[in-house]
């Protein structure tokens, strides 16, 4: 008798990158701008941090929030950097990646039967995580032609009114787009006459290139409705360690760490040690890291424009978001491409409603791996196209 | 500004060409190409070279520094003395610096014994060094910022969220 999976978990479909990963091991020269992690090492500084507390023996949990010294320093950086204000006591949680924070906000918040609307394409966690938690999925797709920003018009037509919470991302994982203060403003406006809750994942909002991250939650009106989302896996190079926060009123906060201190007690202790030093002395290494995706974006943009594929000015993250020669299928592109010239990218419709007939390419990889993986998509779009 | 930018781009990479330049700045492909100009004409650039890892090759070579102190009279400084030291060769590198020394020289040759007949017979009897003292470069672990070695291997998966 097999054991009996729950209706739940058999809903969520498999991944649709893993038939990719197969195809990618059948070739040794893959050059793959699939991943969407850095490539580059945490800075040294915390790294050392994470030793020295290994060797000092510091492998206890900690607080469930985190510690308390972590706490108080995201709340001056996010104050800093952000323009966010919150009391490291009550309204800031540490976890196991931005990617914890997440699920736990939508088991803390939805019920069953409740609607969250997520603005697409997005991180591919987030629908899962809606469904995990008892929650119906509403997609409120995004557009080329918006530069995939999201307008009051589309949760409109998408019918997000009558939804109850709204997830965001931005600056946006496929896409590359931004959203300015002015353009949040009507969603935020939006929230408030429909009385959503928004969830809004700020994961990338170190890398914002020309110009500075708004996040929604300083808009009038907002903080009070809104958790935000942030962590040290991108803009510290700090995947693996896994530590990521979120950021909310107290109750929102302390239903979520109801929830995180009967599963995963406390974020990875090493790596909050690892994090009170980058957030102490590596904010440099963050200018240093942002400027080389910035020349790389540059490059990437440059050379798609001129192989001949439209692809809209990406100015966050670290993607672009090419569309496929007409005529084609992402998924065939993104299929045909890695069995014949060996460079991995990701279908667009991965990543949900409106990512269709688009490419997302990570330039989280070197600028010599870059220009080789360029020339290589010139030559199967000179071959084929 | 751009002449920052594009400089920093040649001391990452040399071989950029100068559309790449171009793609990775806000620069035209023939504005690069006159920083560049301007550049060199300023004396600026003195020169292009690759980094070379010795230990991958089978030939030998060998690369000693070499500190040097010298006396200074009413005719001779520091300048003529370094004039006469840069010509050779085999002086790769020369610089004046502060501390116990005075000159420190890079010197490559085929051999050990080259490099030491070079000294010996073209360095030492400057009548202005009053003291060599020679090291010779076992293992080269990083050179122009380049780090030697293995280099760090990317564990990524191929594929992310």
């Amino acid at each position: 008798m097999p054991i009996e999976l729950s209706d739940r978990v058999q809903t969520v479909p498999p991944s649709g990158i893993r038939r990719f990963f197969e195809i990618a091991e059948e070739r040794d020269d893959v050059i793959s701008l699939g991943v969407g992690e850095p490539d580059f090492a945490t800075p040294w500084a915390a790294r050392d941090a994470a030793i020295a507390s290994l060797e000092a023996g510091k492998t206890s949990y900690t607080a469930n929030r985190g510690k308390r010294e972590l706490r108080e320093k995201i709340s001056d950086y996010v104050a800093d950097r952000f323009e966010l204000g919150y009391d490291p006591a009550e309204e800031i949680i540490t976890t196991a990646g931005a990617s914890e924070a997440v699920d736990l906000a939508f088991r803390a918040l939805v019920d069953p039967g409740d609607t969250v609307a997520i603005a697409q394409p997005s991180y591919i966690s987030y629908e899962p995580g809606v469904i995990f938690a008892g929650g119906e999925v509403l997609s409120v797709p995004t557009r080329e032609a918006d530069e995939f920003k999201l307008t009051a018009e589309g949760l409109d037509v998408a019918g997000a009114a009558d939804a109850d919470l709204l997830v965001l991302c931005y600056p946006n994982n496929p896409t590359g787009a931004i959203m300015s203060e002015a353009e949040l403003e009507p969603i935020a406006e939006f929230a408030r006459e429909h009385d959503l809750t928004v969830l809004s994942d700020e994961i990338y909002a170190e890398l914002t290139y020309d110009g500075e991250h708004t996040s929604i939650a300083t808009l009038e009106g907002m903080r009070e409705r809104t958790i935000v989302f942030n962590g040290f896996s991108k803009a510290h190079a700090m995947t693996g360690l896994r530590l990521g926060y979120a950021l909310g009123p107290s109750a929102a906060i302390n239903a979520m760490n109801k929830i995180h201190q009967y599963t995963m007690l406390s974020a990875p202790t090493t790596a909050q040690h690892a994090a009170i030093e980058a957030l102490d002395s590596c904010a440099n290494d963050v200018v240093e890291m942002v400027d080389q995706y910035d020349r790389r974006r540059q490059f990437v943009l440059s050379r798609f424009r001129e192989i001949g594929l439209d692809v809209f000015e990406a100015e966050g993250a670290f993607y672009c978001f090419p569309e496929v020669p007409e005529g084609w299928t992402a998924e065939e592109f993104a299929e045909d491409v890695l069995r014949e010239q060996g460079v991995a990218v990701v279908p667009g419709d991965v990543f949900g409603a409106g990512g269709e007939g688009h490419l997302r390419v990570s330039y989280a990889t070197g600028l010599g791996d870059l220009r080789k993986a360029l020339n290589r998509i010139e030559a199967f779009v000179d071959e084929h196209v | 500004m751009s002449e920052r930018e594009v400089l920093e781009l040649l001391r990452e990479n040399a071989r950029y060409s100068t559309a790449d330049i171009a793609r990775m700045t806000d620069l035209e492909e023939d504005e690069v190409a006159a920083v560049i100009d301007d550049l060199e004409a300023a004396g600026v650039v003195r020169g292009y070279q690759a980094v070379v890892d010795w230990d991958e090759l089978e030939t030998e070579r060998v690369r000693a520094e070499v500190e040097l102190n010298v006396r200074l009279d009413r005719e001779t400084g520091y300048d003529d003395i370094a004039e006469r030291l840069a010509r050779f060769p085999e002086v790769k590198a020369l610089r004046l610096v502060s501390g116990d020394y005075d000159f420190d020289m890079e010197v490559e040759g085929d051999s050990i014994r080259e490099v030491s007949q070079f000294i010996s017979e073209q360095v030492a009897p400057v009548p202005e060094i009053t003291q060599t003292v020679t090291h010779y470069v076992m293992t080269s672990y990083k050179e122009h910022g380049i780090e030697f070695g293995d280099g760090e291997d990317d564990d990524r998966l191929s594929f992310s969220p």
